[in-house]
């Protein structure tokens, strides 16, 4: 659906030729906004995800813990998680708004909830996939299990630990546009914007782009800190 | 840290699982400080469970076990364990830890600190026969032998004076795992712990044993004694076909050539270094069809003779 006549005027009185004709590209408009639009837009996407995977990464490590731990809590665990993934954003949302009302909280509580499937998951995998004989040393050796669980199972899982994280990041980093539809706080509301304004095309595009780059340097960092914490894993 | 050799008593030790029969049954035997006591048998004999009732990886049910008198069961269990070196058979190396960690792991619970370890990792390395150059690999980079090695170097990190070791040679190859007994029996002359050492087969037990603890299903203990008396004089029909109708055969790779009085040496005999063992010695008689040969001392010289008749003597 593109619009190619009236012009499309987002900025009256400075419109270039390119935003008139709305195009795909218009740097001058990135330059003239990248300061009050696109960087605030961009620290705040970057706050409401990390907040949304750090907080998920803490209740999925309490609950992988105790689903490890006591195997059987491990089916019903992982079934609310299941549950949690499946309810669509959009509704979620909707759910929460009349308890939480138009506020980041209810942002986070919908993202964190769908971080936590693929955390939870990851981690568990992780800790179980510890081999057996290096439990059964660890244990004829004098470990106390606290001992093991630091030195031994832990540093095992971190692999599939960190795998889950990159998902969970990269996936909330891509759900935190939608974000904009409770708040105006995210990559999602230069894209909500430019949808109600005509469609203005640049400014959709750079804000996908960067969400997208965003998503990208992520999964970078999360391989680089793999790297790091597993040298054994090169090996 | 402990050091020297313990002297370990099994006191009618029980193991039963509920209301099935016992898995180790009244076991009562005594291992001499500084001695390799192998416990044999057919599987469901109870070997490996006789073996961590030691050190309480399983309860007892009841009966005793001590450790240079010490019921194991008065002592803080982390405490008893770090005090036992334990070797398995998939050797169970941290794969996220390097050779000198993994090497390092029980003196790190005493407090050692990076120093003495890296140098007690290298020392230990040199003695299990791997370069000290290994102490910065990872287990994943080490053949199977190699990795045994690793954790016989382990186990005798804070060096224990009793060492539990579970099939440790099982899953490795023939060649290598007669080069792993030879230089664990040249080790263990060195460092002389009392080890319990389980194996299914005979021949590694004949080979590693100062005594043979021969275990029949139902954890009965058959037979206690020098693997040279068990062949000689097995003590019923089990223990006799346990260990095989050619257990005078075995018996004869208990004694080599040095052992036997020489006569003078023949010309042409074939010859044989006096460390060979009398079975060897017997094999290669047979395949050359001759009734004599040449033992040569390590120089390679003749030093006498020896006939077919000797060695059956």
């Amino acid at each position: 659906m593109i619009i190619a006549t009236p012009p499309v005027i987002p900025n009256f009185g400075s419109a270039s030729k390119c935003e008139q004709d709305n195009g795909w590209w218009c740097t001058d408009w990135l330059h003239q906004h990248w300061g009050d639009t696109l960087q605030p837009a961009l620290v705040q996407h970057v706050e409401l995800s990390a907040i949304a995977v750090g907080i998920g990464f803490g209740i999925a490590f309490v609950l992988a813990l105790t689903g490890y731990r006591y195997r059987f809590l491990d089916p019903p665990i992982g079934a609310v998680a299941d549950f949690l993934y499946t309810i669509p954003s959009l509704a979620l949302f909707q759910l929460l708004v009349p308890i939480t009302g138009l506020t980041v909280t209810t942002v986070e509580i919908a993202l964190v909830s769908y971080t936590l499937l693929i955390l939870y998951r990851n981690m568990v995998a992780g800790l179980r996939s510890v081999p057996d004989e290096a439990l059964e040393v660890a244990r004829g050796m004098g470990l106390t299990r606290t001992q093991t669980f630091f030195r031994v199972e832990l540093p095992l899982a971190v692999p599939a630990i960190v795998a889950g994280l990159r998902i969970a990041a990269v996936s909330t980093i891509s759900i935190a546009t939608v974000a904009a539809f409770v708040i105006p706080k995210g990559l999602g509301r230069p894209i909500f914007i430019a949808l109600e304004q005509n469609l203005f095309k640049t400014e959709i595009l750079a804000a996908g782009a960067l969400a997208i780059a965003l998503a990208l340097v992520s999964d970078v960092v999360l391989v680089l800190m793999q790297r790091v914490l597993t040298p054994w894993s090169r090996a | 840290m402990a050091g020297q050799a313990a002297e370990l008593v099994f006191d009618e030790a029980t193991k039963r699982y509920g209301d099935h029969p016992p898995a180790v049954d009244r076991l009562s035997l005594t291992v001499p400080a500084g001695e390799i006591c192998v416990l044999v048998g057919p599987s469901g004999g109870g070997k490996t469970t006789a073996l961590k009732l030691v050190n309480r990886l399983i309860p007892l049910t009841s009966g005793d076990i001590r450790i240079d008198g010490r019921s194991i069961e008065e002592q803080d269990v982390t405490q008893l364990r770090r005090g036992i070196g334990y070797v398995i058979q998939n050797v169970g190396l941290f794969p996220h830890q390097t050779v000198e960690a993994n090497i390092g792991t029980v003196p790190r619970l005493y407090g050692r600190d990076r120093k003495w370890i890296r140098e007690r990792a290298r020392e230990l390395l040199e003695l299990v026969g791997l370069d000290p150059s290994y102490a910065k690999r990872y287990p994943s980079s080490l053949s199977g032998g190699q990795r045994q090695r690793v954790g016989l170097a382990r186990a005798l990190a804070a060096d224990p004076p009793l060492l539990l070791m579970d099939e440790p040679f099982s899953a490795i190859d023939p060649i290598v795992r007669a080069r792993l007994q030879d230089e664990f029996l040249r080790l263990q002359r060195e460092v002389r712990k009392t080890v319990v050492f389980v194996t299914h087969d005979v021949d590694e037990a004949i080979k590693v044993g100062d005594r043979m603890a021969i275990l029949r299903e139902g954890g009965k203990l058959a037979q206690y004694d020098s693997p040279a008396s068990i062949l000689q004089q097995p003590a019923d029909e089990f223990v006799a076909q346990f260990v095989g109708a050619d257990r005078a055969l075995k018996a004869l790779s208990l004694r080599t050539l040095a052992e036997l009085p020489l006569q003078t040496a023949h010309d042409g005999a074939p010859s044989l270094p006096g460390s060979t063992t009398l079975r060897d010695a017997l094999a290669l008689l047979i395949a050359e069809r001759r009734e004599t040969l040449n033992v040569t001392a390590d120089g390679g010289e003749a030093i006498g003779s020896v006939a077919l008749e000797d060695l059956l003597r």
